[in-house]
């Protein structure tokens, strides 16, 4: 390790303990309480990456969650490498292995580099310019700037971290761990509200915790000082919760706010295993009080991109929190009194300071005399106007700006400096409130937007330099002021305090700063990691984008992983100069949570494998896994699809199951059907309403399919609803339109006819529906219920008996959806898996075979019966179904029936429901094929497409359903499949291919 | 995520909830009478403004009553929530 750049500071630094990691392979060593970018700082790497476009060596900017360019791979192990962390965010741990992103071969030789020289063609907007057209290209083009543009790469195996969701409550939730942040949840805690203190950082205070500085004193003791006082004290409140490593991720209305804690990202590989790595906390507050801080704005000059050019603020804090020397001659260039703080520090801490340029006249502030008084050499009035060096700064040139401060003056003066600090100001983070709904003001003299207390939503306040406070007195004074009016507190142990600071007398902004050079000659920086320039949003006004959002979105300002957090403000400055307006006016783009990233474990939690959703299964589910079915996931549902026997193939077990089913006996698992209770004086009167057909009439004990509508027309759902009693019906649904069809139901009742005395219970859970069919049910049902009497006569087709299996009450209904002779037995659901055993056993003798849904729906099609969302989706009436027999026409209104005859439900040429055959009776359709008649003629009209198709082992051939324009009065006629291999030939038929006389029913 | 006021049940996360569409907006009570395009006006037209608007809301998984809101959509406050069948508290 380099000792040179590390100087001796203990406060916050454990150099006893010292920590080993990797950086592109090399070995290197670092302390505990280092971040990846002050460790690699220590060893005097400053060059991490390379730039998106330009593919230029960039290195570390900041020291924070603002950071554009020190973005890093971590790790290499296929499930948890994790790519664009920055490098200023990340603890240094033992083990930890870090890689630099977006270089080709190395971060020292880069391919891309290219790119840099080649950037006179690389202009905004190049992308969309260049490889838009022709779109056949496209894939040409992806190849190479996939390669060139990479930001890191996925993981490609499955994450076995675990991940957290957990719920918070509290009266005031503070965001920000800085002065202002811990100040406000002291004033919260003594007031004794339930209050939570989140801060992102692993130590609480801020940029203050390291100010150690006379010209900034509280209450006579250093800044600093009497904050790690009063960060101690906070302890003490058994009603503050403070986390720390936790970094708001977004901020919804009501108070909603979700936070990321980082609970073992600290921590060496080892010392993770079996934690919880991240717990993202959704927090509900009564009050929350932003203090999210302010971060430092860069300058925009001539080459200001180089490794070695660093924040001002950063370069205070490597050298007074890790003890890290970013260079060993370093200067300063800003434009406000901020960058004398940290040229202080550095000479504190024997530091060279080899010059301070400022591009204003004169400060007479205390910490400008007191870095005068150091014999620190400043440059008044001064810009710099080149800067040289190429993986690392070593010089920069500077000039004098002319009086209006657009053009530069007088001789080049050169500086050798291995490390420039830059300030541009502060830029106040309101990602935050706005995220919340509030407005934002323009604020001139500071440049900067701030919350507008008129447009702020209720129940929360920002506090600090996010509010636009900027010196110490402020921060503190104002904060003490405001939290305590908007928690109701009225006295407070800080109404006696005392702050004294250096104040800034002298402001003076420039957006672009002007350079000897023409500006086409130049690269100024916006947008570091996007790498665009003040040049692309000067080009992107000439091409006539006004709006910033559109300008953000041509030239990518913006656009990356940090969002713009150092680069939106200059972009929207340079549009405001360029175009004469007031920044104000332009406003600001829309900042989107997270607002740092978040990985996709902290967002599902533990809603993944089989937590991801629920999983209903039916009272006979473990059944049909011991006889080995196939499962099929119908919504929520697991399903039987269907029961291979002997290695079966799919087609073949159902072929058998389809047979089986017809010659004797088939059993099917029904119980997912939506079943709803309907009771009361009103329900036959209800289902008058709900459904197309008549129910008045229907007898007690009888049966009816019933189709319900949108108010559309539309068809809805179907199903069997039976008549129990005088005031009792049970409704069957779709096993998918179950919920959606009680919520109907409901609106109705509460909102349309109050006035009808109905009730609606769902008892889809408590009843199971064993379905059996085939000519020997009724031996099955007759074995199993030997006291009822199954003659037509006393239990017709559509009827339903009470009735006894081993002292249980069932309800055996006899419907059937297969065209057979059948029989559903409705049985409390914690009976069900017996009975079915019952009926196994029963049915041996006949060979019954179980079927899943995949017999079922080949039965069914086989009489052509529909399947609501199979064979219609949304947009069919009764009458495209053929189905014109079950609309009522005595009935004055029933949900839809209007519908049923504007102009476009009456058109002839609509979509109707058809049956199919193929020419070649082995051809099987594709569901979803196209239907066309003529091929030749282009463009070629679609006519329809298939619905539903089978091999129909009882017909020995293919049938299908499909929906074909105008195909009521298309039967007979020939239509073409179009498939890529070949064109299938087929005949429009009658819907129903098995059974047209419906004998089998009662066979 | 909104808090939002069940008449029956008081104050409960949003998460509980779906919306309805908007509210007041009473089925013809003689639909066969309506010509198409006044039976089009009620079934397909519907206000979306930025501001205060009149919804029906649900308690899906709470007591599954439906209910009416008055929320602001530019900036979601809600004024007042109030049961079916009952005047609006606010105009
Ligand atoms: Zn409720």
């Amino acid at each position: 390790m380099s000792n040179e750049l590390r100087i001796n500071k203990n406060n916050f630094i454990d150099q006893t303990v010292r920590i080993s990691f990797k950086f592109n392979g090399k070995k290197l060593f670092g302390f505990k309480g280092d971040t990846l970018a002050s460790a690699l700082l220590a060893n005097d790497i400053h060059l991490i990456g390379r730039s998106f476009k330009y593919h230029r060596p960039r290195g570390i900017m900041t020291c924070g969650s603002e950071e554009p360019n020190a973005i890093v791979q971590i790790g290499s192990d296929p499930a948890s490498t994790e790519p664009n962390v920055r490098a200023t965010e990340i603890e240094l741990y033992e083990g930890l292995e870090a890689f630099s992103q977006n270089c080709w071969p190395s971060v020292n030789f880069d391919v891309g580099g290219i790119n840099n020289l080649l950037s006179p063609i690389l202009p905004a907007g190049f992308y969309y310019k260049t490889f838009m057209w022709p779109a056949s290209f496209w894939e040409k083009y992806e190849f190479f700037i996939r390669y060139s543009a990479g930001l890191g790469k996925s993981p490609t195996k499955a994450d076995d971290d675990l991940y957290d969701h957990q719920y918070a409550h509290c009266d005031v939730l503070v965001i920000g761990g800085g002065i202002s942040g811990v100040i406000s949840a002291k004033l919260a805690a003594e007031k004794g509200l339930d209050t939570i203190l989140i801060d992102d950082k692993n130590f609480l205070g801020g940029s203050t915790i390291y100010q150690d500085e006379e010209s900034f004193k509280i209450n006579n003791a250093n800044s600093n000082q009497w904050l790690a006082r009063e960060i101690e004290n906070l302890k003490s409140y058994k009603n503050l919760v403070i986390k720390s490593r936790t970094s708001l991720a977004a901020f919804h209305g009501y108070n909603y706010l979700l936070a990321r804690e980082a609970l073992t990202d600290h921590l060496s590989v080892h010392e993770r295993k079996n934690k919880i790595r991240q717990r993202l906390w959704k927090i509900r507050a009564q009050k929350v009080i932003i203090a999210s801080g302010s971060i430092e704005r860069p300058l925009v000059f001539n080459n200001n991109d180089r490794p070695g050019i660093i924040l001002s603020s950063s370069v205070k804090k490597y050298i007074d929190y890790f003890g890290v020397k970013t260079g060993k001659n370093i200067s300063l260039f800003t434009n406000n009194d901020s960058a004398y703080e940290t040229a202080v520090s550095l000479n504190k801490s024997g530091v060279n300071v080899n010059v301070v340029i400022d591009i204003r006249e004169n400060s007479d502030s205390d910490i400008v005399k007191k870095a005068q008084k150091l014999g620190i050499k400043i440059l008044w009035g001064h810009t710099i106007v080149e800067t040289n060096g190429y993986k690392r700064i070593k010089s920069f040139e500077a000039m004098k700006l002319s009086s209006d401060g657009e053009n530069v003056v007088g001789n080049k003066i050169k500086f050798n400096s291995d490390c420039i600090g830059i300030s541009g100001g502060w830029t106040p983070m309101v990602h935050l409130y706005t995220q919340s709904g509030g407005k934002l003001q323009f604020k001139s003299n500071d440049n900067i937007f701030i919350p507008d207390e008129t447009k702020t939503p209720s129940e929360q306040i920002s506090v600090g330099s996010c509010n636009g406070d900027f010196e110490l007195d402020d921060v503190v004074n104002n904060t003490i002021y405001n939290v305590k009016k908007f928690i109701s507190l009225d006295k407070s142990s800080y109404d006696k305090i005392n702050v004294t600071c250096s104040k800034e007398s002298s402001k003076k902004n420039i957006w672009l700063l002007p350079s000897d050079k023409p500006l086409y000659k130049t690269k100024p920086f916006l947008d570091f990691q996007n790498d665009s320039t003040a040049k692309d949003v000067k080009l992107a006004l000439r091409e006539g984008f006004k709006s910033i959002e559109h300008v953000k979105r041509y030239t990518t300002t913006g656009m990356g992983t940090d969002q713009g957090k150092l680069s939106n403000m200059h972009a929207l400055g340079i549009i405001a100069d360029t175009t004469g307006t007031n920044m104000g006016e332009l406003g600001t783009t829309t900042f989107r949570p997270p607002y740092t990233p978040l990985t996709f474990g902290t967002i599902v939690g533990r809603n993944v494998g089989k937590f991801f959703d629920h999983t209903r299964k039916t009272a006979i589910h473990n059944w049909h896994v011991d006889n080995k079915a196939e499962f099929e996931n119908v919504g929520q549902w697991k399903r039987p699809w269907y029961f291979p026997k002997n290695g079966e193939t799919m087609h073949e077990a159902v072929q058998r199951e389809s047979k089986a089913a017809r010659e004797s006996a088939g059993i099917l698992d029904a119980s997912t059907l939506g079943k709803i209770d309907i009771q009361g004086s009103d329900a036959s009167e209800f289902l008058n309403r709900v459904y197309t057909n008549a129910w008045s009439k229907l007898a007690i004990g009888k049966c009816r399919y019933g189709l319900m509508l949108n108010e559309d027309g539309m068809v809805y759902d179907d199903g069997v609803t039976t008549r129990l009693a005088e005031n009792h019906y049970i409704m069957t649904t779709t096993t998918g339109g179950a919920a959606n069809v009680l919520s109907k139901l409901e609106d109705y009742l509460q909102t349309e006819w109050p006035e009808l005395d109905v009730y609606l219970t769902t008892v889809t859970d408590q009843y199971s529906t064993i379905s059996i069919c085939g000519p020997n049910s009724k031996n099955i049902i007759k074995k199993i219920i030997p006291d009822l009497n199954l003659s037509d006569e006393n239990f017709p087709h559509m009827s339903f008996k009470d009735s006894k299996i081993d002292g249980v009450n069932c309800r055996i209904m006899r419907i059937s959806f297969t065209g057979e002779h059948s029989y559903e037995i409705n049985i409390q659901s914690n009976y069900a898996n017996d009975v079915w055993k019952a009926c196994m056993d029963a049915g041996k003798e006949f060979n019954i075979t179980p079927y899943g849904t995949e017999t079922m729906h080949l039965l069914r099609a086989e009489k052509g019966f529909i399947i609501t969302g199979q064979d219609t989706d949304g947009t069919l009436t009764p009458s495209d179904l053929q189905m014109d027999w079950i609309i009522s026409k005595k009935k004055y209104d029933f949900i839809g029936k209007r519908s049923l005859y504007r102009s476009d439900t009456i058109r002839e040429d609509r979509k109707q429901l058809v049956g199919l055959l193929t020419d070649d009776p082995k051809e099987v359709l594709e569901e979803g094929a196209q239907l066309v008649e003529d091929i030749n003629k282009k463009p070629v009209e679609m006519l329809g497409h298939v619905t539903s198709s089978y091999y129909s082992p009882n017909l020995n051939k293919s049938i299908a359903l499909a929906i074909v324009k105008s195909g009521k009065k298309m039967k007979g006629k020939k239509l073409i499949v179009p498939m890529e291999e070949k064109n299938i030939n087929v005949t429009i038929t009658d819907t129903v291919f098995y059974d047209k006389e419906n004998k089998r029913l009662n066979a | 995520m909104f808090i939002i006021n069940c008449p029956y049940c008081g104050k409960r996360d949003q998460l509980e909830f779906s919306c309805g569409g908007e509210a007041h907006i009473e089925r013809p009570k003689q639909p066969t009478e309506l010509s198409d395009d006044q039976w089009a006006e009620y079934l397909f037209m519907r206000k979306n403004i930025k501001g205060v608007q009149f919804e029906r809301w649900n308690h899906t998984h709470g007591c599954r009553k439906w209910f009416n809101m008055v929320r602001d959509t530019s900036n979601d406050k809600i004024h007042a929530t109030y049961k079916m069948g009952e005047k609006p508290p606010i105009k």
